[in-house]
């Protein structure tokens, strides 16, 4: 039996805590002045996989695109999930794409890293919240795909997986799945990794130590790829393959972050006749 | 309990009825640490687990770290370069200082101390005890298994009455040819084989702790030392208000480790307050020629402590289950001198020999007994227990004995006898015979030391400005992860009478104190008042007191969770 090949596909998102969006006239995120984090949805796939790894062993490899500035988010998910190796998948020619054409480009990229037998994504992207591009790739691959995963159980013997997966998302229907293996998960936020034997934890202390070792010289681990190395027509990919027209992005107003106070001494009978005035026109009625 | 949703699948494990391993040793204190890597290094699978988030979490020591001669086995012996790596200084000096009415008298205490001593360091439990489980893992995983924190161990496994294993919060149950309980005070393992109970206050000492930041240069300064020496100071008198005990200090590389050690018994019936008592200490004039002008505290912490004259068991052992260490009551009080950590370490590197050499004659259920042998052979146990305490010492606290030695020595006779005989009872005290003799009695501790001070001492001539943090600082610059909704230790009977010892023995309580975990109330039942007990373990820093002195339903928290000591 061929030890197991996992990858993950994670990305990198506008970290939206801090630091202003910005936008260019063609309501496309300008992320040159956005700070880049890892999806946080992405974190559920990277603890499935490495529950996988701990389980079963083999090679897990971590896959983003996106532009080089990307490293960081590579480099946290590679240490979350202990993983072998990471691509980052990064050309020019694939800026500004949507789903699609990522979906097109993942698919190939995948299909370099040798077709792996799970594929773990994250649900949904905090910037464009689709949900797409997990399915969207695998329908390129042609595997099965199972979304909203909360628990799975592998055979790497048999080639087959069971999951535990949310019904239309909904915490309190849960059913179970079976499929066989290459396949694609999709992992809910809900899942919950399981180390309840000494000999799993015993295993994620060793990843965790090797991963360690391997963070100290991570460039021998990371790999580029851009369209001539998977061998795609500039067509199909980037802005210029991407069917999904972003008609415009409406920012919503925030709320105004100061308000003007002035702070009254409730005791204080006369400032406190100053305050009803103040909001006599506001009270209901007349 | 689990923490686990309940929609994931079964593990394998699970399913088959446990994991199995060859040695499963439960702690990694000096006792686990010792024991795993005998093992380990002799090609035994063993799987080492600890269930604070890093080892030395949650361990306390006052900390003097002894490597006896006639011991057999040293720490530095087991583990090359601990001493280099992560004690704290040498002790050079060790004295104990008389305190009374103002006066001091000193006694040096070199000859006890120096006593069949290889070397003995002072240490800081969260940075030796981490250090060591470094080790331990490297080694156990080595040998096929490994060491895992976080991993709170709270039963054994049974199977047609005879103990195969234990069962975990975290883990599926795990069996095991040989368990080794190395899980220290309070062991929830041997109380469930019934091999320790937790039910007399004569059978423990409750040790409090501050570790006090000071620079090195000004420990060096202060104390007149280099960096490669250190001093312990031991302290008894008239500061504690009569309660049985005596106070330490220990020069660490960059801070002082100042602490107390109380009888139980003592403490509770005199419902002291541990923090008071310790902050009798720190704020004594006598220790104003050490403390750093500005006090600062790091860390406050405590745990009880056995009375191995008491508590050692004599056949620590039963079945697959072998005790070491605190677990087994072996922790000597040589008078003022403690010992504990060594004495876990060599029972944990004879519980490990005792298994190999059964295993090599394919009777590995005759661990136990071999053990035995081995304490009882090695000289272990005659120190732990010696036979001349039971004779003396145990009449000596006979009460109306105790009465009147105390009597005589506080009398004008004996006052005279004191003067006269001031060097003897410095060498008295400096007799690792006669220290093994010393009755627990109020002589020993406070008359004694007292009249001594008041005879023969020099008026104490330092001024102290040190300003403890209060109770409410103290609890609040501790780190806890709290396991909310499940509280460690039950209240079994929250009458006064039961419990309310706990108000003041516990050293996160206090009189009339509302932040602490025990609190008395009144409460109105059919027109009558009641006196009662309230529990919040959210301050608790799992010390044990409470388990002894009030009716409880009394274990450890969770895995990873409760009190985080960085220094102990
Ligand atoms: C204030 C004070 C001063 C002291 N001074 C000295 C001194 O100067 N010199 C000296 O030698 N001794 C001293 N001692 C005593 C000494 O600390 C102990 O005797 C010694 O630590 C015992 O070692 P041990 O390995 O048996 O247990 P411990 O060091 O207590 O180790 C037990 C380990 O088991 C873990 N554990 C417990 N229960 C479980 C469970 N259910 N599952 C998983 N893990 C568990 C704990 O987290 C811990 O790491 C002092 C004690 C105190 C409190
Ligand atoms: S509640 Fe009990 S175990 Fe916790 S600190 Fe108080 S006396 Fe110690």
């Amino acid at each position: 039996m061929a030890p197991m090949h996992t990858a993950v596909l994670t990305k990198g998102v506008p970290d939206f805590r801090e630091g202003k969006v910005a936008f260019d006239e063609e309501g496309h995120l300008e992320r040159g002045n956005t700070p880049t984090v890892m999806n946080p949805n992405d974190e559920h796939a990277l603890r499935a996989a490495l529950q996988t790894r701990v389980r079963h062993g083999g090679r897990v490899s971590v896959m983003s695109m996106g532009p080089p500035g990307y490293e960081d988010v590579l480099r946290e998910a590679m240490a979350s999930v202990y993983a072998d190796d990471c691509v980052l998948v990064s050309d020019k020619q694939f800026a500004a794409a949507d789903t699609w054409a990522t979906a097109i480009t993942l698919a190939t990229a995948l299909e370099r890293l040798g077709d792996p037998d799970l594929v773990f994504a994250g649900f949904k992207t905090a910037d464009g919240e689709t949900g797409h591009t997990g399915p969207q790739t695998c329908w390129c691959l042609d595997v099965p795909v199972v979304t909203h995963v909360v628990a799975l159980d592998i055979d790497p013997e048999d080639r087959t997986l069971r999951a535990k997966r949310l019904v239309e998302g909904d915490v309190e229907e849960i059913e179970t799945v079976e499929t066989s293996l290459p396949a694609f998960v999709v992992a809910d936020p809900e899942f919950e990794p399981s180390y309840r034997t000494a000999r799993h934890r015993l295993e994620r202390k060793r990843l965790r130590a090797e991963a360690r070792e391997r963070a100290e010289d991570i460039d021998d681990h990371l790999t580029y790829w851009d369209h001539e190395d998977l061998n795609l027509d500039p067509d199909y990919v980037g802005l210029d393959g991407s069917p999904t027209i972003v008609s415009g992005v409406d920012p919503i107003p925030r709320a105004p972050a100061e308000r003007e106070a002035t702070e009254v001494d409730p005791t204080d009978p006369e400032a406190m006749g100053s305050v009803v005035e103040e909001l006599t026109p506001y009270a209901g009625g007349d | 309990m689990s923490s686990e949703p309940d929609v994931g699948f079964d593990s394998a494990a699970a399913v088959d009825g446990g994991e199995a391993f060859e040695a499963v040793v439960v702690g990694a204190g000096p006792g686990g640490a010792a024991a795993a890597a005998v093992l380990a290094d002799n090609g035994v699978e063993t799987l080492v687990l600890e269930r604070g988030v890093e080892a030395g979490s949650k361990n306390v020591s006052g900390g003097l770290l002894y490597a006896e001669e006639s011991a057999p086995f040293a720490l530095d012996d087991l583990f090359p370069g601990v001493r280099e790596a992560a004690t704290e200084r040498p002790v050079t000096r060790n004295y104990m200082d008389c305190l009374g009415d103002g006066n001091v008298h000193t006694i040096d205490l070199s000859g006890v101390h120096e006593h069949d001593t290889a070397w003995c360091d002072s240490v800081l439990r969260r940075r030796l005890d981490s250090w060591l489980a470094e080790r331990v893992h490297e080694r156990t995983a080595a040998a096929g298994a490994g060491l895992l924190t976080g991993v709170h161990v709270d039963g054994l496994l049974w199977e047609d009455g005879e103990i195969v294993g234990v069962t975990c919060d975290e883990l599926d149950p795990i069996r095991a040819d040989l368990v080794v309980a190395a899980d220290g005070v309070n062991s929830e393992l041997a109380r469930e084989a019934g091999l320790m109970d937790w039910d007399e206050p004569e059978e423990w000492f409750q040790g409090v702790k501050a570790t006090v930041d000071v620079p090195p240069a000004a420990v060096n300064e202060r104390f007149g030392i280099d960096e490669n020496e250190g001093v312990a100071r031991l302290f008894a008198g008239d500061l504690f208000e009569g309660v049985r005990g005596g106070g330490f200090l220990y020069t660490n590389r960059d801070s002082l480790s100042i602490g107390t050690v109380f009888h139980l018994d003592s403490l509770a019936a005199e419902r002291a307050e541990p923090h008071e008592l310790l902050d009798a200490l720190l704020t004594h004039p006598h220790l104003g020629r050490w403390l750093p002008d500005e006090y600062e505290e790091r860390e406050y912490a405590a745990k009880l402590v056995p009375d191995s004259k008491k508590a050692a068991h004599p056949s620590p052992h039963r079945g697959r289950l072998l005790l070491v260490g605190d677990a087994a009551g072996q922790m000597q009080a040589q008078g003022p001198i403690i010992k504990g950590m060594n004495h876990a370490v060599s029972a944990g590197g004879l519980a490990a020999e005792a298994f190999l050499e059964a295993r090599n004659r394919r009777d590995t259920d005759a661990a136990g007994e071999r053990y035995e042998r081995k304490l009882h052979g090695s000289g272990l146990f005659s120190k732990l227990k010696p036979r001349r305490y039971g004779a003396v010492g145990r009449l000596g606290e006979r009460e109306a004995v105790a009465d009147a030695v105390d009597d005589l020595v506080d009398s004008r006779l004996g006052r005279l006898g004191v003067r006269v005989a001031g060097g003897v009872v410095g060498r008295a005290f400096n007799s690792p015979f006669l220290l093994g003799a010393l009755p627990d009695t109020r002589s020993a501790y406070a008359t004694v030391p007292t009249v001594l001070a008041e005879e023969l001492g020099a008026p104490v001539d330092a001024e102290n400005g040190a300003e403890p943090p209060s109770l409410e600082e103290r609890i609040g610059d501790l780190t806890y992860d709290t396991d909310v909704g499940n509280a460690h230790i039950e209240l079994v009977d929250d009458g006064y009478d039961a419990s309310g010892a706990a108000v003041t023995a516990c050293p996160v309580s206090a009189d009339g104190f509302g932040g602490g975990c025990y609190r008395e109330e009144t409460v109105r039942a059919n027109g009558d008042e009641e006196r009662v007990v309230s529990l919040d373990t959210q301050p608790c820093i799992e010390c044990g007191t409470c388990a002894v002195v009030a009716e409880t339903e009394w274990t450890h928290p969770r895995g990873g969770k409760g009190v985080d000591f960085h220094e102990g």
